[in-house]
């Protein structure tokens, strides 16, 4: 492998990474403030770009993807306003059951909706061919569209959560919910602001990324379990730390491909996802003694 | 006499199996009894997924991979030409021993494979190995570890049997050889065999019945609803639960690999779509509405909703049923379908006051 060569493969996986990152960061948000590992979070990025395809064909561009991400958000919120908000103390059991059917059905509504074909929205600049060279290999302009709307997205949630006074209260939710409902903060709406807050944002990673890797009703399983994987190996709940175990990854998956038949792939994350489980479940980046099997 | 009134429902069973063979052959609708028998080889996953969901409290969203392990040992075994090793030792002595069969190919040509029972024992061993390998380290796992991870191993076993030149690929194994029991009884699946596989099917499932019946009965069964209840509780009391919950995750793999290995004999065939997750979150989806730990539940609903898709009532929302299914009943009633909800729980659902 040559060194050109070695770069094409590297920003692949950076690019595929920061898409798993997304989706895991979208886990993340879930999990903080309500404990829900949430199955139908793939579904967001597929509803999302499947969406913006859609409304590109009577909208600019732009605009389909702002609208597709608006939707996909009243989507999230749906979620939680009808299902989600109806069970109390739910074991985790039916919980995560209650995800995997809806996963199911935004799933089977897409193939309802959409049909098996494979669609994809146009490159956002230039077309499918045009590219820049970078250290010899030859990038994508979509790529770096990729790339720069992850980096945005991570940016504006770290903003988000650390200095608006929503993202402040969705944080204590995650600490302690009841202490925050004592300090007066509407537990109900952080909840579901974290649904909306993570189909947003996956919408909009599925949209950036549909040029580049193509959408289907029913690629979001996959995603989910890549950003599962991901989310786990930075640790539950630590969204800095998966943004780097979701580079690791797509580096990996990158390597592999580059290596062995590309129908092994997918089992690369579930590999990684078994022995994360089961070695270290509270994550790479997590200190020693904390254990999360209770969870 | 306690203990014998748990099998009374088996017995009704029995009398409702023959019941519904009359029934539909005074209807002239014989040919129904295929879909039940694949139903009920289904039911068998079920019954065994209801053990370690119901009983043990541990989900499995990877049940799909066990059936397809069974089925697909199966099929290699009993459609893998060995004539090219026919020289060498262990064949021989194999055949000597009466454990290869001799049988004819599509092209008339002389072929030779591991027979029925020998592929049987075989699937059933490579099951109870692979359960253990996975459940040893993922059986410690809980609540969403264990799903993802049991997901995972669904996956796996999908792509491979996917992407093995050995599995078939996307095509997967056909010309299954029927597996010949005792007494010229036969898993066999064209139609002159059709009412003794129906009747060997029921007696499958009731078999299992009567077995998992009497292992929720028994010292067993009350250590693992302990488990369930509350785990740190049973711990304490000095149950093992580690080795109770690893011993029901390797019997129900068993119980689905019992399944795939007969149904596969039934259908002559087996494909990747029998390892699909969709497949497991099925086989989940017909526990929780049978009621989670309700054997009967599980067992009359992975009968009755396998054999409703089977005959093609859902149509192309074949898969959202079962969603909808899950979602139904995890947020209406929680307890199954086969019991009442309370009207309390009912009333819950309706909208009322915010009040914190």
């Amino acid at each position: 492998m040559n060194f050109a060569l070695f770069v094409q493969y590297a920003l692949s996986g950076i690019t595929v990474g920061s898409v798993y990152a997304i989706v895991a960061i979208g886990f993340n948000i879930i999990y903080c403030t309500t404990g829900i590992i949430n199955f139908a979070q793939g579904e967001f990025l597929i509803v999302g770009a499947m969406i913006a395809i859609s409304l590109s064909a009577v909208a600019p561009l732009p605009l389909a993807i702002l609208g597709a991400v608006l939707i996909t958000t009243a989507l999230g919120a749906a979620v939680e306003l009808v299902f989600i908000r109806r069970v109390h103390n739910a074991s985790v059991v039916r919980l995560i059951i209650i995800t995997i059917g809806l996963s199911i059905l935004i799933r089977e509504g897409m193939l309802h909706i959409w049909d098996e074909q494979v669609r994809s929205l146009p490159y956002f600049t230039g077309t499918d061919s045009s590219t820049i060279t970078i250290l010899g290999a030859h990038i994508s302009l979509q790529v770096l569209w990729v790339l720069g709307v992850s980096a945005v997205i991570v940016t504006a949630l770290t903003l988000f959560f650390r200095y608006t006074t929503t993202g402040r209260a969705m944080r204590a939710c995650s600490d302690d919910r009841m202490a925050a409902r004592l300090c007066g903060i509407n537990d109900r709406w952080m909840v579901t602001l974290s649904f909306m807050l993570s189909a947003g944002i996956g919408a909009l990673a599925g949209c950036v990324v549909s040029p580049i890797t193509q959408t289907q009703y029913d690629m979001g399983a996959p995603l989910a379990i890549k950003g599962f994987t991901v989310a786990i190996l930075g640790g539950l709940g630590n969204s800095m730390a998966a943004v780097a175990a979701g580079l690791l990854l797509g580096l990996l998956e990158a390597f592999v491909v580059s290596q062995f038949a590309s129908a092994y792939k997918e089992v690369v994350a579930i590999v990684v996802l078994l022995l994360i489980l089961v070695f270290r479940p509270s994550g790479l980046f997590a200190r020693r003694g904390t254990s999360v099997r209770t969870a | 006499m306690m203990r014998l009134r748990i099998y009374y429902p088996v017995i009704a069973a029995a009398v409702l199996v023959v019941a519904m063979h009359l029934v539909l052959a005074a209807t002239g609708k014989t040919y129904y009894m295929t879909q039940v028998t694949m139903s009920a080889y289904y039911a068998l996953v079920v019954i065994g997924l209801c053990l370690l969901m119901g009983y043990a409290g541990q989900i499995s969203l990877g049940h799909a991979g066990f059936f397809a392990i069974g089925g697909y040992t199966i099929a290699v075994l009993t459609t893998h030409d060995l004539s090219s090793y026919r020289e060498s030792a262990p064949v021989e002595w194999l055949l000597s021993l009466g454990l290869l069969v001799q049988w004819q190919d599509l092209y008339g040509r002389q072929a030779l494979s591991f027979s029925p029972w020998l592929a049987f024992v075989a699937a059933m061993l490579l099951t109870a190995l692979i359960a253990l390998a996975i459940g040893l380290p993922v059986i410690r796992l809980k609540g969403h570890y264990l799903a993802m991870a049991t997901l995972g191993f669904g996956l796996i076993i999908y792509r491979i049997v996917l992407g093995a030149k050995i599995f078939g690929q996307a095509d997967g194994i056909s010309n299954v050889p029927a597996f010949n029991l005792i007494g010229g009884l036969q898993v066999n699946g064209r139609a002159p065999f059709r009412v003794q596989n129906y009747y060997i099917a029921w007696v499958a499932v009731l078999a299992a019945m009567v077995l998992a019946l009497n292992l929720i009965h028994s010292r067993v069964g009350r250590a693992l609803r302990s488990i369930h209840e509350s785990e740190d509780a049973a711990h304490s009391l000095g149950i093992n639960t580690y080795r109770y919950k690893l011993a029901t995750f390797i019997l129900s793999a068993l119980f689905a690999a019992v399944g795939g290995a007969l149904l596969t004999h039934y259908n002559g065939s087996i494909g990747p779509s029998e390892a699909t997750v969709m497949k497991s979150v099925r086989y989940v989806a017909i526990v929780a509405v049978g009621g989670m730990a309700n054997l009967w539940g599980a067992m009359i609903m992975g009968v009755l909703l396998n054999f409703l898709s089977l005959r093609g009532v859902f149509g192309s929302y074949d898969d959202a049923v079962f969603g909808a299914i899950l979602i139904g009943i995890m947020l209406f009633a929680p307890q199954g379908l086969l019991r009442v909800p309370k009207l309390r729980a009912v009333l819950s659902l309706l909208p009322r006051r915010e009040h914190g």
